[in-house]
């Protein structure tokens, strides 16, 4: 009986190509949109959060300044050596604290230029930061100690400078000094936001002061959390050492500020989340109307196909039969537009992915419940008319025209 | 014992349509036999209850009052899927309309009562093939309906009803839509299904001609059979 019911339905489906066609254009557009949707946003999640945790999620960063505005501060105070030590020595429960100045400057070499971020700190920022090396080593003792111009560069300022050429222990212009590169990081690739993490020459933060600043100030300080210690706590702790450091009354406003990566990349996590089931929710809507235009066609076909359902059970065809016919007809359609909707989807999601220079993230839960939907929808948005159908009288719809 | 009890059987038959002002009595107490392997021509004035009684006949619809009995079977006992088991199993039919399917291959148009049959696809696919050249149309099985002529569409429709070797076809004016040529070509083949395959046939028309080809007229007037039996072509 399903197989003859399935054999008839295809029979019928076949019979007019191009109303079943339209029939289940809703269908594969809801299934589409809900799956690229998804997809995408997930790919895009993905990306920014990657971005975020490659940071490192135990990671704190410290800033004088208000907080105005994104990635904004107002004017304020910058820190100093002492801080540093300050946290380091009374902040429980961090891996490492690092130091940094920094300064927009043109790197030379031979007559190649290449503008880029100097920052003067020590070897705690390679710890912090997650930095492994390439080639080379961090500073030393002494070069710390004694302010020596030696560099550390990242591999974008190699290849702008160097091309293929090794840079270890060449000379590189910085303004107006030079220094001997000791060191070549790992690549980082794309940051956050589109920073390229690698654009940058660390040099020991004494020589940044005495060559670069002119002064003795830290304008950033970098914590990296122990493992298994909350950062929650770890920021909690700087907040209340430095409003003691900076005399900050308990009903002042503090003049920097501690960023938490992790609440920074949870915050993101969520706010993206709600983000996709947003565009999901709107995309499942057009499933629905893909769904009510399934039923309409169907109700409207059951009207035209009135004589041919008298023929069929004239013929002997049991009101069952005809019912099980059209809900199969409908649910073979629906789930056509479902496998279509996915097909587009994928092909969608892999040209948006690519426009829009996120990851392909295929969610296949995702396509195996919009698959069993839009079934559903034929099975739901089918029954009515397929009824309306088998409770038609033989010799009535013989006679309708 | 068989041989004594006809196919069709109609006591006191009648039909109202409508109900209190608007009722309308189509049939008025028939009485009819048909036995296994007639030809029965029913004809009659516009009106006069023929396709009622065809309907009812062919159980696709119940009388108001009277019995009906087929192959001794009291029908108007069985519930709406037994009268379809019993149109499937028993009975094909034949209309003015053809009433194919459209945009549908002749072969699967004749096919489509074996699929309620659930006959096997080789079997069923040979059966229709087989009925299709019973009718003469073997060379046009591919072709839709809607390629083939009034007579051709007409003669796949008696494929189809006949493929099933039913044991009565009932056809309600078949050449009302059909030139002269085109109905007497039809008229031979339930003719001849009727003398070969032994398939009692019902048949209602308004031309002279064409009842010649029954064995027996049945005539009908305002809801009764005018004369009963005995009007021999
Ligand atoms: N569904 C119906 N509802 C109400 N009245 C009906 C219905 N079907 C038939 N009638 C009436 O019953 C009477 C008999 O109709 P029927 O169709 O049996 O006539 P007929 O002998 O087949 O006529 P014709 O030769 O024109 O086909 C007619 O007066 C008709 O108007
Ligand atoms: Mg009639």
């Amino acid at each position: 009986m399903w197989w003859n019911a399935l054999l008839l339905a295809l029979r019928a489906i076949r019979r007019n190509v191009m109303r079943s066609v339209l029939t289940v254009l809703g269908i594969v557009i809801g299934v589409a949109a809900v799956i690229a949707m998804v997809n995408l946003g997930g790919g895009a999640t993905a990306k920014v959060s990657n971005q975020i945790t490659s940071l490192g999620t135990n990671l704190l960063i410290v800033r004088p300044g208000q907080r105005v505005g994104p990635g904004e501060s107002s004017v304020a105070p910058p820190f100093k050596y002492k801080d540093l030590e300050a946290i380091r020595r009374d902040v429980y429960g961090i891996a490492a604290a690092a130091p940094s100045a920094s300064s927009s400057m043109k790197a030379i070499f031979g007559n190649l230029n290449h503008a880029t971020t100097v920052l003067g700190t020590d070897n705690a920022f390679f710890s912090v930061r997650n930095w492994t090396f390439e080639e080379g080593r961090d500073f030393s003792d002494a070069e710390l100690a004694s302010g020596k111009a030696v560099c550390v560069i990242g591999s974008t300022v190699r290849t702008e400078l160097f091309g293929a050429q090794d840079p270890m222990g060449v000379d590189i212009r910085l303004g107006k000094f030079s220094c001997t590169v000791i060191g070549l990081l790992q690549s980082k690739g794309q940051g956050a936001m589109g920073i390229d993490q690698d654009d940058l020459v660390v040099i020991p933060l004494r020589t940044f002061w005495r060559r670069v600043a002119g002064n003795q100030d830290v304008s950033m300080i970098q914590v990296s959390a122990r493992d298994g210690v909350s950062t929650a706590k770890v920021k909690a702790d700087i907040d209340r050492l430095l409003q003691e450091r900076r005399h900050i009354g308990a009903n002042e406003d503090d003049d920097f500020q501690v960023r938490d990566m992790k609440e920074v990349a949870d915050a993101f996590n969520s706010t993206m989340g709600v983000l996709t089931a947003l565009l999901g929710a709107v995309a499942a809507v057009s499933l629905l109307v893909g769904g009510i235009g399934i039923m309409n066609i169907m109700l409207v076909s059951v009207t035209e196909r009135t004589r041919e359902i008298g023929i069929r059970l004239a013929i002997g065809a049991m009101a069952r039969e005809v019912l099980l016919q059209f809900l199969v007809e409908s649910v073979v359609l629906s789930s056509l537009g479902g496998v279509f909707g996915i097909l587009l989807a994928l092909l969608a999601s892999w040209g948006l992915a690519r426009g829009l220079n996120v990851p392909l993230i295929i969610n296949v839960p995702m396509i195996v419940v919009a698959f069993l939907f839009s079934a559903l929808v034929g099975v739901v948005f089918g029954y009515f008319p397929a009824r309306r159908a088998a409770k038609l009288d033989p010799i009535e719809a013989l006679r309708h025209e | 014992m068989t041989e004594t009890v006809p196919v069709l059987a109609l006591r006191g038959i009648t039909k109202v349509y409508g109900m209190g002002q608007a009722a309308m009595q189509a049939l008025r107490g028939i009485d009819l036999d048909i036995n296994e392997g007639e030809f029965v021509a029913m004809m009659g004035p516009s009106g006069s209850g023929k396709s009622t009684c065809m309907n009812i006949l062919g159980c696709l619809d119940s009388a108001t009052a009277g019995e009906y009995r087929f192959r001794g079977v009291e029908v108007g006992g069985l519930d709406r899927n037994q009268r379809a088991r019993l149109r499937r199993h028993f009975l094909g039919f034949v209309f003015q309309g053809f009433n194919l399917l459209a945009r549908t291959s002749a072969l699967e148009n004749v096919e489509l009562p074996l699929i309620y049959r659930g006959t096997p696809a080789a079997e069923r696919h040979r059966m229709a093939m087989q009925a299709l050249e019973d009718v003469g149309l073997s060379e046009w099985a591919r072709h839709k309906s809607n390629e083939l002529s009034g007579g051709q569409q007409q003669r796949v429709a008696i494929a189809r009803a006949i493929v099933t070797r039913p044991s009565v076809l009932l056809a309600d004016e078949p050449t009302g839509n059909l030139d002269s040529v085109r109905s007497i070509e039809i008229m031979e083949l339930l003719a001849r299904f009727n003398r070969e395959m032994g398939i009692t046939v019902v048949m209602v028309t308004h031309e002279p001609d064409m009842a010649e080809y029954a064995q027996r007229i049945v005539r009908f007037r305002d809801g009764l059979i005018d004369t009963g039996e005995g009007g021999d072509s």
